[in-house]
Order: structure tokens, then C-alpha cells, then sequence
């Protein structure tokens, strides 16, 4: 399986402001009701993007300013919750490509990760000069480079990090760990006569 | 060298190091239920690929069956279809699947250690969060997404970097009316709902030691409300005498070797930890949450945080934001707030112990007027236990409708739902905005004794106050 090597994301950004935005909030519970995860991008944000009768609320992802964005930026704990990946998947299928935020919850990282949707964390006050940068010129192309670990816009640039077996992964095409571990096929039967609960 | 549990069995489990410094590792266990599989069989077809180990995958399905029908069709299709997904998927990869015609069906977390499938020693995965339930027995249980489901389901194997270990003591005695739910919401409101983040947290002292397995599974369960993604307590004989007779449990012969070998699991005293965090069981009262992370809790006789005394601007926004939603007063007592719902069950306190506990106190007691009351078994063992035991009477009896085996009200994806800005007193382990099913309904999580004190006084309460323990 030959995975794209992503080194950088470039393109405009939408701030979804707070902090511990759960997975609950990201895709409400009743939209999981799904075999298949095509079409949940419709449901992202939903219970604070719409009123009860389907209507628009006001949310930064319905600001026609905004439309097109593909980098989501926020704040600190984001993802947390449970560990559905229909949360990643709707974030990835409203076509995001990237996420910058002050920190991530574990499995929600893990989970972007393995989609090949990098997760860059970056400084508080760092987020609110980009966020302010966005807000004020929504065209503003924003580069992630995975690489140097920063992120430019607008002549601008911010440090940001993303833990080094994430970059690797996502930088040299191995974000979907699948080929690799189909790989160890043989090495994975020797380990498992080791334990006497999987020799039986 | 000394080494902890988590070590231990994460070298026993560990294939190989991937290019990227992730361990390749070894799961001897995986789970399934019906909302986080299908797609992962979807990827494995796309992908042409068979279920590596079968016979060590069991399925079960819990989070979208209606606790109020048996017969199918179930009125909801979506609901149906999922059902229908799991069951083809199953028996198409030749998976064992706790249909509930088997009478094993259950909230998964309930079933694997009741079947006695978790098993110390061992790594489990699922694709829910709370499987780190299953490190009561001393097992490494992952919360895992489906793009690790399919991982595990093609390779029996997923690609993770390890954790750091914090060992997480609680030494003394708890207070009467005290209970596991209490300690676990202790420690997320002391150490955050992100303090855990990149730890796996193994509980220790005394009062885990003296802790039944079903109280273990409770504070284990809530570890990923705390950040952890895994959560642990070392096994012991507690541990072995819950597995004796089970039917997934070793035996004979067998049995004596695997209980020498999940001894030699157990941390080494002496062994190093990333982190100590010691907490005095005295200090622990009833718990309940106020707000909309499970880090928001206080304890029956505080009052509710006023965002003007808050230290960060961080911290008063995420008051306000909470309070807000909640629609409650700062400064005001949280004892004596109305309430419209109380639930019991969800596999953090869905098990026998909790509705015996309920039932010894509400007996000839009355649930109040305009309180909607549900007791739902986390599996169908447990209802059938309570059943011979004569709880399901006892709680029908004080106006609870006893129901049938699965989440239910813990989250939106069956019929059991919060309506409009209804709150609910709740024995589950999410009090997230919306996730009771209703996007403006409220959720105060406490334990199932003070959901019983909810429940008949129709307000929140101290359960010993109202059941007359001695404090
Ligand atoms: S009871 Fe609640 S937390 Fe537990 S598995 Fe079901 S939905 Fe998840």
C-alpha cells in the first residue's frame, strides 16, 4: 500500500473557538447510527451549527467567509470523549485536512493520525495571532509544514509541534500502519506460541 | 529489574518495532460491538482481507437495542441495519457474537469479564473508550478507533508507542456511603479530565485492595474520563476467585498454571513509576458533577462553583459555559436540585452489586412524583440475577421500570432519551452536552445509591441523609 507522504498542508482556516470540544459535540451520538462513515461530514458540528428545525445557527462553519477552509483550528483537550472515529472521519469527510489546537485527547490523535489528517498542536497565544489573522483576512493562505514544525501565514510564522512518531508516520507515507503490520504476519504467530491464553 | 504490570505485559505482547518507533503488539483479545465494527469489516472487504485470529475476537451488541423491545424489527431501522451488519459480519468472519437470543448479550464491558474473557495478564482492545474497564483484572485494555479495529481484526496486532505509568494510591478508610463511583470521581476532579493524557494510570492501596472486582471495574471504567487511556489495578486473589468457573476461564489443570502466571504479572514492589499520586480515602465524600466534563464535580455539601472566584480566565469561561448549559446558580447548594430523570445501569454501574446496593436501600421506599425512574441491567446475566434475587421487584415496586439489558440512557443511540432540558441523576460516565439524546438535556453523574436518593426525593441528595447511613 503506497500512502501520500504529507509534509505540509496548505490552505485557508476556520477557528472553532474552546476548549475540551468532545467527540459527543464533533458528531452527535445519533448520527453514528451508520455502517458506512460516507456522508457523515454533513453531521459535523451538528447540534451547534443547526437549530432544531434545521435551520443555521450562528457557527464559524456556517459563516460563508469560511467555506472552503480545510484547516480547523482550536483550543486545548479537543477530541476528547469517546473514542468513535466517526469523529476524525466527519471532520475529514466536511474536508478538512488538518487540525491545529493547543492539545489533543490520546485516541482522538491516534485516530486523525491514521486517517493521514495531522494534528499539530500549537501555543495559546499563538492560535488566537492566527485565529486573529483569519478572522480579519479569511482568503489568508495558512501553511502547516509538518517538517519544520511551524505553520506561516501571511508573512507571518508560529511554531507548532507534533510528536515525532506522528510526523515520521505522516511525513514518510506511513500514516496507516495496516502494510506494515500485515508484514509482521510471521513474527506475530512466534510472539503469540509465547502466551499460553493464544497457544491454546 | 523491578518492573511494573504495564511493562510486563506490554514485552510479552510486543512483536516489533515499526520504522516509525511504534511497537507492533500483540492483542490477545479484541471486542466488538455493533456501532465501531462495521466499517472496519467495510475497510477489511475493500481490502480483501480475512479476520487474522477469529476465535479471539467475540462480539456483543449493547448500544443501539431498544431495553424496551425484544422482537425484532426494531422500530427504529437504523437500529436494525446495525444489528443486521453485526450479525452477517459475524458469522460471514466466524466470530462468536452474544446475540441476545444467547442470554450473554450484554454492554460489552460487562460481558467480556463476566464470561470471564478478560483475563489478567492480557491485552485487550475495543473500539469504545471504556475498555479500560477491563484493567480490573490486571489487563492492558485499549480504547481503540475502527481504523485500529480493522487493524486488530486483519493482523491481531496494532501499531501504539507505550504509555507512562502513574501509580494512583488510595490508602484508608472510605466514609459510609462512599463508593467506587465516588473515588473515581475524586481523582478525575482532583488530577483533571486531562491529567491522564499519555499515562496509564495503575490503582493501588488499601482500599483497592479491599475492593470487590465490580468496584474495581467501576474506577477502571472512568479512567479515560480522567485522559487515561488505560487504567489498571494489580491482580490478586480477589481477581482469581471472580474467574474460577467462568466460561472462558482456564481449567483444571490449566487453571493452576494460569493463576502462577498472572501472579508473575503484578507490578514488583520496588518497581519505578513516571508518577506517585497519593490520596487519603478520608477525604473522599459523595460525589456529584455540576457541569458538562466529568472533572466538574463536587462534593454533596459544596456548593457550585461562581465563575467570579474562578483563578484562570480559562477557568471562568468554562464555569460560565457549563453553568449556562446546566441552567444552575453559582454559589448555590447542589443539594436540592430538582430533578426529572434517574437513571441506573451503563457499564460503569450497571452490575449486580449496584442494584443490590440500590435495592437493600429503596426498599418500601417510593419514587417521587414526576421523577421518571429506569434501572437497566448491563447485561442479560445481571438481569437474571437481579430477577432470582428479586431486585427487578423491589425496584418495580419503589416506581423504577426495570428493563432490559444494554446502555440505554447512558447515551443517544437507542430509545432511551432525555427530553427537552430534562436533567438527569445518572449512574453513567458521561455528562457531555447532548449525550443523554436530548441537545439541551442535563446529566448529574453520581453513584447508584445517590441516583436512589435522587430518585425518591426528586432532587439531589445525600444518600445518607436520606437512607439513614451513619456518617
Ligand atoms: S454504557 Fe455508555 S459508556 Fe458504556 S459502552 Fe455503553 S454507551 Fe459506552
Amino acid at each position: 500500500m503506497s500512502l501520500a507522504k504529507i509534509s505540509s498542508v496548505s490552505g485557508r482556516a476556520v477557528a472553532v473557538p474552546g476548549n475540551d470540544i468532545d467527540t459527543d459535540r464533533i458528531i452527535p451520538a445519533r448520527f453514528m447510527k451508520c455502517v458506512t462513515f460516507d456522508g457523515l461530514g454533513e453531521f459535523l458540528f451538528y447540534d451547534v451549527r443547526k437549530n432544531a428545525d434545521g435551520s443555521d445557527r450562528s457557527h464559524p462553519l456556517n459563516d460563508p467567509r469560511f467555506k472552503g477552509a480545510t484547516i480547523l483550528l482550536s483550543g486545548a483537550n479537543f477530541g476528547c470523549g469517546s473514542s468513535r472515529e466517526h469523529a476524525p472521519q466527519a471532520i475529514q469527510k466536511y474536508g478538512f485536512k488538518a487540525i491545529v489546537a493547543e492539545n489533543f485527547a490520546e485516541i482522538f490523535f491516534g485516530n486523525c493520525t491514521t486517517l493521514g489528517m495531522p494534528c499539530l498542536s500549537a501555543k495559546r497565544e499563538d492560535i488566537a495571532i492566527l485565529s486573529a489573522a483569519v478572522e480579519a483576512n479569511p482568503g489568508i493562505e495558512v501553511t502547516l509544514d509538518l517538517v519544520k514544525q511551524e505553520i506561516r501565514f501571511g508573512g507571518q510564522r508560529i511554531s507548532a509541534t507534533l510528536r515525532d512518531s506522528a510526523r515520521d508516520a505522516l511525513v514518510n507515507g506511513r500514516w496507516d500502519a495496516i502494510g506494515e503490520l500485515l508484514e509482521g504476519r510471521n513474527a506475530v504467530a512466534v510472539r503469540a506460541r509465547t502466551l499460553p491464553y493464544l497457544a491454546a | 529489574m523491578a518492573q511494573s504490570l504495564f511493562q510486563k505485559v506490554w514485552n510479552a505482547h510486543a512483536v516489533r518495532t515499526l520504522a516509525n518507533g511504534q511497537t507492533q503488539l500483540l492483542i490477545g483479545t479484541h471486542l466488538i460491538h455493533e456501532v465501531t465494527s462495521p466499517q472496519a469489516f467495510g475497510m477489511l472487504r475493500d481490502l480483501g482481507l480475512k479476520v487474522a485470529m477469529p476465535h479471539r475476537t467475540f462480539a456483543t451488541v449493547d448500544h443501539i437495542v431498544p431495553t424496551d423491545q425484544f422482537a425484532e424489527p426494531y422500530r427504529d431501522p437504523l437500529a436494525q441495519a446495525m444489528m443486521d451488519e453485526l450479525r452477517r459480519n459475524c458469522a460471514q468472519f466466524g466470530i462468536t457474537f452474544f446475540d441476545r437470543s444467547t442470554g450473554r448479550q450484554g454492554i460489552v464491558h460487562i460481558v467480556g469479564p463476566e464470561q470471564g474473557i478478560t483475563q489478567p495478564g492480557t491485552t485487550i482492545a475495543c473500539g469504545d473508550s471504556h475498555t479500560s474497564t477491563h484493567g480490573a483484572f490486571g489487563a492492558i485494555a485499549f480504547g481503540i478507533g475502527t481504523s485500529q479495529v480493522r487493524d486488530v481484526l486483519a493482523t491481531q496486532t496494532m501499531a501504539l508507542a507505550p504509555l507512562k505509568v502513574r501509580r494512583i494510591e488510595v490508602n484508608g478508610r472510605l466514609r459510609p456511603g462512599v463508593y467506587a463511583k465516588d473515588v473515581i470521581l475524586h481523582i478525575i476532579r482532583v488530577l483533571g479530565v486531562n491529567g491522564g493524557t499519555g499515562y496509564a494510570y495503575e490503582y493501588a492501596g488499601n482500599i483497592f485492595d479491599g475492593f470487590s472486582m465490580e468496584e474495581r471495574m467501576t474506577v477502571c471504567n472512568m479512567s479515560i474520563e480522567g485522559g487515561a487511556r488505560v487504567g489498571y489495578v494489580n491482580p490478586d486473589e480477589t481477581t482469581f476467585a471472580y474467574l474460577k468457573g467462568r466460561p472462558y476461564s482456564p481449567k483444571g489443570e490449566a487453571w493452576d498454571k494460569a493463576v502462577a502466571l498472572w501472579k508473575s504479572y503484578a507490578s514488583d514492589p520496588g518497581c519505578a513509576y513516571d508518577d506517585v499520586f497519593r490520596i487519603d480515602a478520608a477525604d473522599i465524600a459523595p460525589t456529584v458533577t455540576w457541569g458538562i466534563n466529568p472533572g466538574q464535580g463536587i462534593s454533596i455539601n459544596e456548593s457550585i462553583p461562581d465563575p467570579r472566584n474562578a483563578g484562570a480566565p480559562d477557568e471562568k469561561a468554562s464555569i460560565e459555559e457549563a453553568l449556562a448549559y446546566m441552567k444552575l446558580k453559582p454559589g448555590a447548594p447542589i443539594k436540592g436540585t430538582r430533578i426529572d430523570v434517574a437513571f441506573l445501569g451503563s457499564c460503569t454501574n450497571g452490575r449486580l452489586s449496584d442494584f443490590r446496593e440500590v435495592a437493600r436501600f429503596v426498599k418500601g421506599r417510593k419514587v417521587a412524583a414526576g421523577v421518571k425512574a429506569i434501572a437497566v441491567p448491563g447485561s442479560q446475566i445481571v438481569a437474571l440475577q437481579c430477577e432470582k434475587e428479586g431486585i427487578d421487584k423491589v425496584l418495580s415496586e419503589a416506581g423504577f421500570e426495570w428493563r432490559a439489558a444494554g446502555c440505554s440512557m447512558c447515551l443517544a443511540m437507542n430509545p432511551d432519551k432525555l427530553i427537552g432540558d430534562q436533567i438527569c441523576a445518572s449512574s453513567s460516565n458521561r455528562n457531555f452536552k447532548g449525550r443523554q439524546g436530548s441537545i439541551t438535556g442535563r446529566t448529574i453523574l453520581m453513584s447508584p445509591l445517590m441516583v436512589a436518593a435522587a430518585a425518591v426525593t426528586g432532587q439531589v441528595a445525600d444518600a445518607r441523609e436520606v437512607f439513614s447511613l451513619n456518617n
